[in-house]
């Protein structure tokens, strides 16, 4: 069974979400990373746009596919990761330390009890 | 019923060499190993890559009515061929559709040995017994005695002659001889599917071991990699190679996806005449290579709808980035009207209009050593 870091919670989708002092920061797995492969190209949103939770917000294409990213709670973009767009090779070499992708400001910080623990993850993706 | 996935006599070695592998029309294959797919196809670009293929199927048309069934069965003039020549060809249905692209060897007037895609073996083989097979030519599968391997790259020539005691870096391209590679019997052809120069060599599976691991012990220091069929797949699309069951399939026929080249049409065979009828009355639709503009933060892959004015006027067969040319590039089916290089395209990229721009010829092309 794969292991994560366990100061990091997780969504469905297989973003990670790092708790900062007022935001969250947002990355993808080492499990997304492992079943996208050479990550190409990484479309984010802007700077103050604003997210919804579950809702698209980005893109990332692999050499073989498109994948969707999706915010994992709603509220407001505050930075991005501008590196990524001529370095999205980032995502693959350190998904949860410069291929990190965005910064949020949640609507609602309480939401955060909402999404896994790197254990509860460790299972869920033991089940795919 | 339960169905096995099959594995090539190469699987222990990608498993050891930590390839990630995925179900590829039944066979278990590697589709890349941990260097990654982008490292994987800039070294076949630079220096070499070695590719397990032996999920291809292979078979001999063989007896005295070889050479008509070969003539009858194949676009090109594989029949008409030089002893020890390789020939890429269609099968066509009547209709012109394509049945699958594949290699022929001529190994002489009565024998032919023939290379076909994986996914399409169980079928061609039924096309050959159907159309091929007579009391004068078997066709005889001997797709599970033979594994195959691609060593192509700058340097694959070098390192494949010096395991054959030099006996193989005269040999013309489309060419194939009989000799041992690395102490193994191969047939050694100098064909590909990356764009590059080198090697397919077929082998016996219990030797193919050996032999994988005499190539990457010469290839591994020279900057070699093994490739999985991920990096296969962004070769062959940035030397504009086509892929049956994305830009070739029983809808569109060689003439429209521009293998003319492939189709000689002074020749009977199945097709010829739907094919010849098509020729006169011009293609309605092309293939073409398009480029995405610079500006497109996108990569148009397969099934995307090419547009114009509102309605939706072609198909993307295959797309992806252009890993040695940048940018993303691919392939369309495209009215005619709109198959010029330099027209421009509009394609629906996930509710997305991006535009890209037709290429003529190749995305990538090798320089001529």
């Amino acid at each position: 069974m794969s292991t994560f870091p366990a100061d990091l919670r997780f969504t469905h989708d297989h973003e990670w979400v790092r708790p900062q002092s007022q935001t969250w920061r947002v990355g993808i797995t080492q499990f997304a990373v492992d079943q996208l492969g050479d990550i190409t190209l990484v479309e984010l949103p802007k700077e103050g746009d604003e997210v919804t939770k579950g809702q698209r917000f980005g893109t990332i294409e692999s050499v073989k596919s498109v994948s969707d990213l999706y915010a994992p709670v709603s509220g407001k973009v505050v930075a991005v990761n501008a590196q990524l767009k001529d370095s999205p090779e980032d995502v693959n070499g350190e998904p949860y330390g410069k291929g990190w992708m965005v910064d949020l400001e949640p609507n609602d910080s309480g939401e955060l009890e909402e999404l896994m623990t790197a254990d509860a993850y460790s299972k869920h993706v033991a089940a795919q | 019923m339960t169905t096995t996935v099959r594995r090539t006599p190469l699987w222990d070695a990608h498993r050891q060499l930590g390839a990630k592998l995925i179900d590829f029309g039944g066979w278990d294959m590697p589709v890349s190993y941990p260097a990654g797919t982008i490292k994987e196809h800039k070294a076949v670009r630079e220096a070499l890559g070695l590719f397990d293929v032996s999920h291809m199927g292979e078979c001999f048309l063989r007896g005295p009515g070889a050479r008509a069934a070969a003539g009858k069965l194949a676009t090109n003039a594989v029949e008409s061929a030089p002893v020890g020549k390789a020939v890429y060809t269609l099968l066509c249905r009547p209709s012109g559709g394509v049945v699958d692209d594949c290699i022929f060897y001529k190994k002489s007037d009565d024998e032919f040995f023939v290379v076909v895609n994986a996914s399409n073996t169980a079928k061609d083989l039924e096309w050959f017994r159907e159309h091929g097979a007579s009391s004068t030519c078997d066709v005889v599968d001997v797709s599970d005695q033979t594994a195959l391997i691609a060593v192509q790259g700058p340097k694959a020539v070098g390192v494949v002659d010096a395991l054959a005691d030099g006996m193989l870096a005269d040999l013309p391209s489309f060419s194939f001889a009989e000799t041992p590679v690395a102490g193994v019997a191969c047939l050694c052809a100098r064909t590909g599917y990356t764009g590059e120069d080198g090697f397919e060599l077929a082998c016996s599976p219990a030797d193919a071991p050996e032999l994988w691991a005499a190539l990457m012990e010469a290839a591994t220091p020279l900057g070699g990699l093994p490739i999985g069929l991920g990096a296969r797949d962004t070769l062959r699309l940035e030397s504009k190679l086509p892929l049956y069951g994305n830009d070739l399939d029983d809808d569109h026929t060689p003439l429209e996806a521009g293998l003319g080249w492939a189709v000689k049409l002074d020749r009977e065979f199945l097709g010829a005449p739907a094919l010849r009828a098509q020729k006169e009355r011009g293609l309605a639709r092309q293939l073409v290579g398009f480029k995405l503009d610079e500006t497109q933060r996108a990569i148009a892959r397969h099934g995307y709808a090419v547009k114009d004015a509102g309605e939706v006027v072609g198909t993307v067969t295959s797309g992806g980035p252009g890993i040695c040319v940048g940018g993303a590039i691919g392939l369309a089916y495209v009215p005619s009207r709109l198959a010029a290089p330099g027209t421009q395209l509009r394609i629906d990229c996930r509710g997305k209009d991006a535009t890209a721009t037709v290429v003529s010829g190749k995305f990538y092309k090798r320089a001529k050593s």
